[in-house]
């Protein structure tokens, strides 16, 4: 092959790596905002401390568990903080003006931030992962092992989610109560537990999130300031599509890599949001947006 | 099939500071079709919220046979044997008819779902027909149908139906209300029916009450309300030319 055809190659890939993890955030925030109609800021921070749980869980210097208990012990804290943040904080503010859970859930980002940074420092740090630095050979086409793993995960559990989501009761019964909520309550549907329910997987979601950035690369505190990009990349894909969000977060990821090489390094950082105004421009409700136009 | 399934004592209730309902005490028997009847901002679907759950009574009590539900959750009340089938239809627009019906038996861990879906089946044969289809995409009278079946697949003992006539031509509405007469024959399911239609409702119903401003105002067997003249004259729209505007304001009064 030839090395222009390459190395387009390469930053497809990568860049399709990046987007996986902005895509699986943005899934998060689709999540949560479909289901119980609140948008999560710290959902970044939530990726960022989901990174760390599994780093203090991995890392020989802290506890040296083997990786892969450390990533299911690592999912397992994400969900539970999860959904203790809906029952303990977000609770409080049920039927309150969006802008409370808005400045709520920016709080709880600050937070969670301060803790990580109190726990585990403030200097970069990397996840001892036995997929990271490792590089897959394709005939003269190199790639990342951990970027190849970040994709192949991100796909793997994009079809779990649609299994739940398609196939389970408790699945089914959270899509019912984001298009419903008062049907649901008619129905017997325990709204309040499915909202719980539904930050607990936005938190295992995160956590899988941080994990797979955390084998591209080192992490800090503020890592979770990513999410900002991760928001954008939602709201390209539609606010509240869950495949929106993915298919936003890949075109973020896939736009990054390529203006950076082809226009200039610096405009890497803008171009997500570029990319942002002009779909807003065009689809103002975003790429995968329902057509189903909401009753109030 | 003499016994009170549903009763409800005293009931007040408050939209923030306006009071909505306003001491409301009616008596379903097990096995009936009861109506309440009213015009707009009477106070009925705010009283069958209130039974489902969906909003909490200020005062006074709901009983299911014996049993007191006032103020528990929406979810303990379903499983009491107590479901809302909404004004408005309320399905879930974008998940499929089946899995609307699978949601109206969310609370349910018995067996007899399955079987439960082919009785309803046999009452609203167009639901098998349409069981793929995306909900929001079936016509009104055909939501209306999903909304009853959805209630119904939760086994319920009594039905609270609000409006269930609502934006329905009049063939529509006789059908809807036949099928409501045999499910309630054929099946024993107790009934709470708020109507502004006031003549469907009182033909199926066995007893009735009049609700305005958040009173009963009125309440007797159905066939004694349809001879009622007030009723006749607010409710059934019979003509009375003259002195309709002076009437109708002294029979108000009497009503008080």
């Amino acid at each position: 092959m030839e090395s222009g055809t390459l190395e387009t190659l390469q930053l497809i890939v990568s860049g399709l790596a990046n987007g996986c993890v902005y895509g699986l955030i943005a899934l998060g925030f689709a999540l949560i905002y479909k289901a119980a109609e609140q948008v999560n800021f710290a959902q970044g921070d939530l990726m960022m401390f989901g990174a760390f749980v599994a780093l203090g869980l991995a890392n020989e210097s802290h506890m040296g568990l083997p990786f892969w208990v450390a990533c299911i012990g690592a999912i397992a804290v994400m969900a539970a903080l999860g959904w203790l943040l809906e029952r303990a904080v977000l609770r409080q503010v049920f039927g309150q003006p969006q802008i409370a859970v808005v400045i709520l859930t920016i709080a709880i980002g600050f937070l969670l931030r301060f803790v990580a940074g109190i726990i585990w420092g403030h200097d970069p740090l990397t996840l001892e992962s036995p997929i990271a630095g490792v590089n897959q050979h394709f005939g003269t086409l190199v790639l990342g092992l951990d970027e190849l793993a970040v994709i192949a995960v991100t796909l793997a559990l994009t079809g779990l989610l649609f299994g739940f989501f398609s196939r389970t009761r408790l699945g089914i019964a959270m899509q019912a109560s984001s298009q419903n909520q008062l049907a649901a309550y008619y129905m017997g549907i325990p709204v309040k537990r499915i909202h719980g329910l539904t930050w607990a997987l936005a938190g295992a979601i995160a956590a899988v999130a941080g994990i797979l950035f955390a084998s591209k690369g080192s992490i800090d505190p503020n890592t979770g300031l990513l999410g900002i990009k991760a928001f954008a990349a939602a709201v390209i894909g539609g606010f509240g599509s869950l495949p929106g969000a993915l298919a936003g977060g890949l075109i973020v990821g896939l736009i990054e890599p390529f203006a950076a090489r082809y226009v200039a390094s610096g405009y890497s950082q803008i171009a997500p949001y570029a990319m942002l105004i002009l779909v807003l421009l065009i689809r103002p409700r975003g790429l995968f947006a329902q057509v189903h136009a909401k009753k109030v | 099939m003499t016994g009170t399934l549903l009763q409800i004592r005293n009931l007040e209730c408050f939209y923030g500071p306006v009071m909505a309902i306003r001491g409301v005490s009616l008596e379903v028997p097990e096995g009936r079709i009861v109506t309440v009847l009213g015009a707009n901002g009477a106070g009925k679907t705010t009283l069958l919220k209130t039974i489902s759950g969906v909003m909490d009574p200020a005062k006074g009590d709901i009983l299911v046979a014996g049993a007191s539900i006032a103020g528990r959750d929406p979810d303990r009340i379903v499983k009491k044997g107590v479901v809302h089938v909404p004004e408005g239809r309320e399905i879930f627009p974008l998940l499929t008819v089946n899995e609307n019906l699978a949601m109206g038996a969310y609370s349910r861990r018995d067996g007899g779902v399955d079987a439960d879906r082919e009785m309803i089946f046999g009452y609203f044969p167009i639901l098998k027909e349409r069981l793929g289809q995306t909900a929001g995409t079936l016509s009104g009278g055909q939501q209306q149908m999903l909304a009853i079946a959805r209630g119904l697949m939760a086994g319920p003992r009594v039905m609270l139906l609000d409006e269930p006539s609502l934006g329905l031509s009049p063939l529509l509405v006789n059908d809807i209300f036949a099928i409501l007469r045999r499910v309630n024959a054929e099946r024993g399911v107790t009934m709470l029916l708020v109507e502004q239609n006031a003549r469907v409702a009182l033909e199926i119903a066995d007893e009735g009450y009049v609700m305005e401003l958040g009173r009963i105002v009125m309440e007797g067997p159905a066939e004694r309300l349809q001879q009622n003249t007030d009723i006749q004259e607010f409710y059934l729209g019979a003509e009375q030319r003259g002195l309709r505007g002076e009437r109708r304001w002294k029979r108000r009064k009497s009503w008080g």
